[in-house]
C-alpha cells in the first residue's frame, strides 16, 4: 500500500494497471497547470514506445500505456529523466494556442445566481459582471463531459466554495463559478457551482469538421453581451464565439 | 445490402465496439463494449475480427434480416428463439431470410450481445461506430430502425463455446489508486471484507453498489483536486456508497478512489445484476499483470467447437445444409 500523502511535486504515481500521472501540484496553480500542459506537449512530441494516450488534468500529465509491452518502472524511469531535464513550472506553454471571445449574457434567467456569487465574492453583481466578463482565463482542462473546460484562474476574490446542494439542472452553455474557476457546461447537468450567466458556444458537434471548439492551453473571454443578444447568438452556428491564434 | 431491421427494441439496445481511444483529453471516454469479453466471443464464434455488436441492455428484442446471414448470441444469457424455435446463446446460428429473431430478457448477467456476420457497416464517428450515450454520440436504437450489414466473408455456423464465467457477481481484484492510503488502515480492512450489493442504480458509466454497513466516506473528500478518471475506478461520493466506473464514465472526476478494479475484472462488474454480491480484494501490481496476460491471451483464442444439436429439437432438419464447405466459388475470391 502507497502512503500518502507525499509533499513532493512533481511526483509520478500509477494510476490502474495501465496508466501513469505525473502530478506537479496538490491544488490549482498556474505554474502547476503550466508544467502538465507543457509536459504533455513535449512527451507527445517523443512519446516513449507503448505509450498509447496522453491526456492532462488542471494539475497533471496522464498516460495511458500497454503495461505488458512497457513496464512502469521503465515508464517512471523515462519520465522522471524528463522531469530533470527542465524547469517544467516554469516553461513556455504549448504552441498553437487560441484566444478565443465568447459573447455570454449575465445575469437574470441567464445568469440566475449572478446576485448570490457576487455576494459570496464580497461584491454587487454589476462589479461581479465586470469583473467576470473582462477576466481572460486559459482552458486548465477539459474533462467530465466533451468540450468541457474548466478555466482559470480568476481573481482572488472568486475563491467562493460550491453551493451546499446542487442546482438540480443547469442548461446546456451555462457558465458556471466558484473556487476561481469558470466552468462552461457542454451538456445539461446538475452542479454544485452557481451559474452567473450563458453563451451558445458551441463545445461540442461530433458531426462537425472540428467537433471540439476548445483545446487544454487555449485562452477565452466571456465578453459580457446583453439579454436581447441571445436569439441571435443562438441561431448562429458559431455562438457568435471569435478564434484568434496566440503567438 | 443487406439489412437487420429492428422490429421492436428493448430499453438498452446500442450499437457498440472495441470503443474510441484518443479524445480524453477532450473530455470525451473511450466508451464501447460494457463487457468486452462478450464481444470478442461474439466475434470468435464468427471467426471474425473484433468489430461491432448489438449491446443488449437487460432485454433483446425482436429481429429480421432481409437476406440470410450469420449470428452468434453471446454475454448475458437471454431466451433467443428463432421462428418460435429456440436458440442456443453462446453460439452462432445461420438467420433466414425474413424469420424473426426474438430475444428475451437476461435470466442472469446484464448485458447481451448480437453479433453478425460481416459487423455493421455503418460509418464511423470519431473513429468508431460505438454509441456513447452519454457524450450525444449515437443513440438508443429502437423498432424501424435498419442497419446495413457488412460484406460477410465466413459461412461456418453451429459453434458453441464456454463463456467465462462473469455473471453472478463475484470478487473483483482491485489495485492501490491515487487515494487509498487517504482511507484509514481499518476502513481498508473493512472494504475487503464486506459484501457489497449490487444497486439498481447503474449503467454504462458505472454501478453504485450497497454496502452491507456503515458507507466509506471521507471527511476531507470533497477537498481534493479533480484527476484523470480510468474504467474500474472505484469512487466513494458523499453518501459513502462505492461506485465501480466502466467504459463510459467521465473523464476526470474529484470523488476520492479508494482503488481500482482491474481490466481483466470489468466484465464481471459490468455483467453484476441489481442484487447481485461483490467482493474486492486488493492484489499486488505482479499479479494484476499476469491477470492482464491471462486476459488477453483469453480474448485472442477463445475455443470453440460444434454446436452439438438434438434432432429432435430440429423440426425442420431437412432444411439445413448438411454438408458444410460447399460453396459456389465466389464467395472465395
Amino acid at each position: 500500500m502507497t502512503k500518502e500523502p507525499c509533499t513532493d511535486f512533481p511526483r509520478i504515481a500509477p494510476i490502474g494497471l495501465d496508466g501513469v500521472i505525473v502530478q506537479f501540484g496538490p491544488a490549482l496553480s498556474e505554474p502547476a497547470n503550466r508544467a502538465a500542459l507543457a509536459f504533455r506537449a513535449a512527451v507527445e512530441r517523443d512519446p516513449p514506445d507503448g505509450v498509447e494516450e496522453i491526456s492532462t488534468s488542471l494539475v497533471s500529465t496522464y498516460l495511458r500505456f500497454d503495461p505488458l509491452f512497457l513496464s512502469l518502472e521503465a515508464l517512471s524511469a523515462d519520465l522522471e529523466a524528463r522531469l530533470a531535464h527542465d524547469d517544467w513550472y516554469a516553461a513556455p506553454l504549448p504552441e498553437g494556442r487560441r484566444l478565443l471571445r465568447i459573447p455570454t449574457v449575465y445575469g437574470g434567467d441567464f445568469g440566475p445566481q449572478l446576485d448570490e456569487a457576487a455576494s459570496a465574492a464580497g461584491m454587487n453583481a454589476e462589479a461581479a459582471q465586470l469583473e467576470l466578463s473582462q477576466a481572460r482565463v486559459r482552458v486548465n482542462a477539459i474533462g467530465f463531459a466533451p468540450g468541457q473546460p474548466y478555466l482559470g484562474t480568476l481573481p482572488e476574490a472568486w475563491d467562493i466554495p460550491r453551493q451546499a446542494g446542487l442546482t438540480p439542472r443547469v442548461p446546456e452553455g451555462a457558465l458556471v463559478v466558484a473556487i476561481r474557476q469558470f466552468v462552461l457546461f457542454s451538456v445539461s447537468a446538475p452542479t454544485g457551482w452557481r451559474q452567473v450567466g450563458r453563451t451558445a458556444a458551441p463545445l461540442f458537434r461530433p458531426e462537425s469538421e472540428t467537433p471540439f471548439l476548445l483545446r487544454p492551453g487555449d485562452e477565452v473571454v466571456f465578453d459580457a453581451v446583453p439579454a436581447d443578444a441571445w436569439d441571435r447568438l443562438s441561431g448562429d452556428p458559431k455562438g457568435g464565439v471569435t478564434v484568434e491564434p496566440l503567438a | 445490402m443487406s439489412v437487420l431491421e429492428i422490429l421492436q427494441a428493448g430499453p438498452g439496445v446500442t450499437v457498440q465496439d472495441d470503443g474510441r481511444p484518443g479524445y480524453m483529453a477532450l473530455g470525451l471516454s473511450r466508451g464501447g463494449a460494457a463487457d468486452r469479453q462478450a464481444l470478442a466471443e461474439g466475434a470468435a464464434l464468427l471467426r471474425q475480427p473484433v468489430g461491432t455488436a448489438l449491446e443488449l441492455a437487460g432485454y433483446g428484442g425482436r429481429f429480421r434480416v432481409d437476406a440470410p446471414c450469420r449470428i452468434a448470441l453471446t454475454g448475458a444469457p437471454m431466451r433467443a428463439t428463432l421462428a418460435g424455435a429456440p436458440l442456443a446463446w453462446n453460439a452462432s446460428h445461420a438467420l433466414p431470410a425474413g424469420a424473426v429473431l426474438e430475444i428475451g430478457g437476461a435470466l442472469a448477467g446484464v448485458y447481451g450481445y448480437l453479433t453478425v456476420g460481416g459487423g455493421f457497416d455503418l460509418p464511423e464517428d470519431l473513429g468508431a461506430r460505438s454509441a456513447h450515450l452519454n457524450a450525444g454520440l449515437g443513440r438508443l436504437l429502437e423498432a424501424g430502425d435498419r442497419l446495413p450489414l457488412g460484406p460477410d466473408t465466413g459461412r461456418e455456423t453451429g459453434l458453441t463455446l464456454d463463456p467465462v464465467d462473469r455473471f453472478g457477481g463475484g470478487v473483483l481484484r482491485v489495485l492501490p489508486s491515487l487515494q487509498t492510503g487517504m482511507f484509514p488502515e481499518e476502513t481498508r480492512a473493512r472494504f475487503v471484507e464486506e459484501r457489497f450489493t449490487r444497486d439498481s442504480r447503474g449503467n454504462r458509466m458505472g454501478i453504485r453498489l450497497k454496502p452491507e454497513g456503515q458507507g466509506y466516506g471521507l471527511t476531507e473528500g470533497q477537498s481534493i483536486v479533480s484527476e484523470v478518471i480510468t474504467p474500474g475506478d472505484i469512487q466513494i461520493p458523499g453518501d459513502g456508497a462505492p461506485y465501480v466506473l466502466l467504459y463510459e464514465c467521465q473523464t476526470t472526476g474529484g470523488y476520492p478512489r479508494i482503488g481500482t478494479v482491474i481490466p481483466a475484472d470489468l466484465p464481471r462488474v459490468a455483467q453484476a445484476a441489481p442484487g447481485a454480491e461483490l467482493r474486492f480484494r486488493f492484489v499486488s501490481r505482479d499479479e494484476a499483470l499476469e491477470a492482464e496476460a491471462a486476459f488477453r491471451r483469453g480474448l485472442e483464442s477463445i475455443p470453440v467447437r460444434p454446436l452439438v444439436r438434438d434432432p429432435a429439437d430440429m423440426p425442420d432438419l431437412l432444411s439445413y445444409e448438411l454438408i458444410d464447405g460447399v460453396t459456389a466459388g465466389e464467395e472465395l475470391s
